[in-house]
């Protein structure tokens, strides 16, 4: 699903969601090891994954290449839980909720 | 100690002596007849901004709003003419919705070449005039010149669509100079967007009150930034670099040494490797209009400034950011305790991956703290209505909160007043 180069990060292609409302989610029924794993796999190639995204265009990505970028949106989506709270969901926000409704696609 | 200057009458609220200094009662955010007066005194009365130009790019495309504490549901809608109007979203035969789709509460957008209501297929064009009547023989001396669309008025400034249901003056003069002085920053450029929806259960200005300061920002979002970094803050509390009033309007200018850290050590990893934070992505979209920036703009013309909040009455806040971007924030009441709230970001559409994931981070930051700022309101709404603390005391940094509980009173006061 990804470019030949970022095959390690394979396992984690569950991760490829297509809006910020799936990833959200995902981000909310993830377990800390989880995302910890998916952390720590693709956080280091993040520089070596935009160099290689910027080689395309970005409103005409192939499939592998757009999966990727998906993959690195998530990566930023599980910043938080891992950088700052160390748990899924922004602490003190309890039932509060923020919906995404429209974002700039790729 | 300060760490900014402050203006000769020794604080910026005294500076505004109408405002006075004592503490504020709440009780304008938990009386259900008090909102019945908001209402008519001003969500009927003022503009109202629904969205920008860019929602409607060609003629026959349209959005519907819901305008609950109006009372009514709007069609914007731009012409052939290229002209941008609204109308009540109401048939004229039985008064059916004419603008929806499966539910008719929401909003909904779209393209047409003209409207057709779906229960009797009464139709009409895009200036909101009645073409064609379903067994036109069967109704009596109809003349469809009598039965267009009800328009409202609708204007436009720098790209910012604006509705009133019964003007009391023009949008220029109704925006006033502190508006004036934003003209020329490219809004236009600025086209890439990430909508944000919430129902909160508070009043709309609890909301206003919680974005129109940063008094707490050190305190409720200590745990965003590293310790050491979040140590610093709450040492040094928050100080504005100026406010300014020009009422019904308000607006805060503040420092934002984030866009770039000065020292990189301050910030998380991923904001290190991305280039990006709450602030904005650090590097500035290559457009023109940004150097210099209009006048309004950091008005102080301040060496740290980050951010500008402008506090369009009566529900809709404008924030610009030093690195090249905006955001727009609305409160739309639908009851006392109720609003609906939309944020909407806007970018430079990204050219590079590299961009797209700054703003990504950005926007995924953003959020971050509203869930916070939000989660706070539901339990002081719950807190105000027991009434057992009924007044409080704000603070120098809380002039604009100050300032849009009085403009309120003020407004419904003159309504009250003028129905006598």
């Amino acid at each position: 699903m990804l470019p030949s180069d970022f095959a390690e990060l394979e396992p984690y292609s569950d991760w490829i969601l297509g809006s910020e409302r799936e990833r959200y989610a995902k981000r909310l029924a993830s377990g800390m090891a989880d995302m910890q794993a998916f952390y720590d796999a693709a956080f280091p190639l993040l520089d070596r994954a935009t160099t290689h995204l910027d080689t395309f265009p970005l409103d005409d990505l192939p499939e592998p290449e757009r999966n990727l970028m998906l993959l690195m949106f998530s990566l930023v989506m599980v910043s938080f839980p891992i950088e700052v709270w160390k748990q899924p969901r922004v602490p003190d926000s309890g039932a509060a909720y923020l919906d995404v409704i429209a974002e700039p696609q790729v | 100690m300060p760490h900014f200057s402050k203006p000769e009458a020794g604080s910026w609220t005294e500076q505004y002596p109408e405002l006075g200094t004592s503490p504020v009662n709440y009780e304008d955010s938990i009386d259900p007849a008090y909102y019945e007066a908001e209402r008519e005194a001003i969500f009927k009365r003022t503009w109202l901004n629904v969205g920008r130009v860019e929602q409607v790019p060609k003629p026959g495309h349209y959005f519907t709003k819901e305008l609950a504490a109006a009372g009514t549901s709007l069609i914007i809608v731009r012409g052939r003419d290229q002209q941008v109007r609204a109308f009540h979203n109401v048939c004229r035969h039985r008064g059916n919705k004419l603008v929806w789709n499966d539910f008719p509460g929401e909003e909904v957008k779209g393209t047409c070449r003209q409207f057709t209501c779906k229960y009797h297929a009464w139709r009409y064009d895009l200036t909101g005039k009645l073409t064609f009547v379903q067994q036109e023989g069967e109704f009596f001396d109809l003349d469809k010149d009598d039965y267009g669309l009800k328009e409202v008025a609708c204007d436009i400034w720098e790209g910012f669509v604006f509705v009133n249901l019964d003007p009391q003056q023009g949008l220029r003069e109704y925006l006033g100079d502190m508006a004036k002085g934003l003209e020329g920053y490219p809004f236009h450029e600025m086209t890439d967007v990430f909508t944000y929806k919430a129902e909160v259960g508070s009043n709309w200005k609890l909301f206003i009150d919680a974005f129109a300061e940063f008094y707490h920002a050190p305190v409720l979002h200590q745990k965003q930034a590293t310790k050491e970094e979040a140590e610093k803050l709450l040492g040094y509390g928050f100080e504005a670099l100026h406010y300014e009033l020009h009422s019904p309007h308000s607006m805060i200018s503040s420092w934002g040494g984030m866009a770039p850290p000065k020292d990189p050590s301050m910030v998380k990893p991923i904001e290190r490797e991305l280039r990006s934070g709450l602030f904005g992505p650090w590097d500035r979209p290559d457009i023109a209009g940004l150097d210099p920036l209009p006048a309004g703009v950091n008005p102080a013309r301040h060496r740290s400034w980050g951010t500008d909040s402008f506090v369009l009455f009566p529900n809709f806040m404008l924030l610009l950011w030093a690195p090249g971007w905006y955001l727009t924030y609305h409160y739309w009441p639908t009851a006392v305790d109720k609003h609906l709230f939309e944020a909407n970001l806007y970018f430079v559409p990204a050219k590079t991956a590299r961009e797209r994931l700054a703003q990504e981070l950005t926007a995924v930051t953003f959020k971050e703290y509203a869930l916070q700022d939000g989660n706070t309101l539901e339990a002081t709404q719950t807190m105000l209505k027991g009434r057992y603390v009924t007044d409080f005391p704000l603070n120098d940094q809380e002039i604009l909160l100050r300032h849009l509980h009085k403009v309120v009173r003020d407004y419904v006061k003159e309504h009250a007043d003028a129905a006598e």
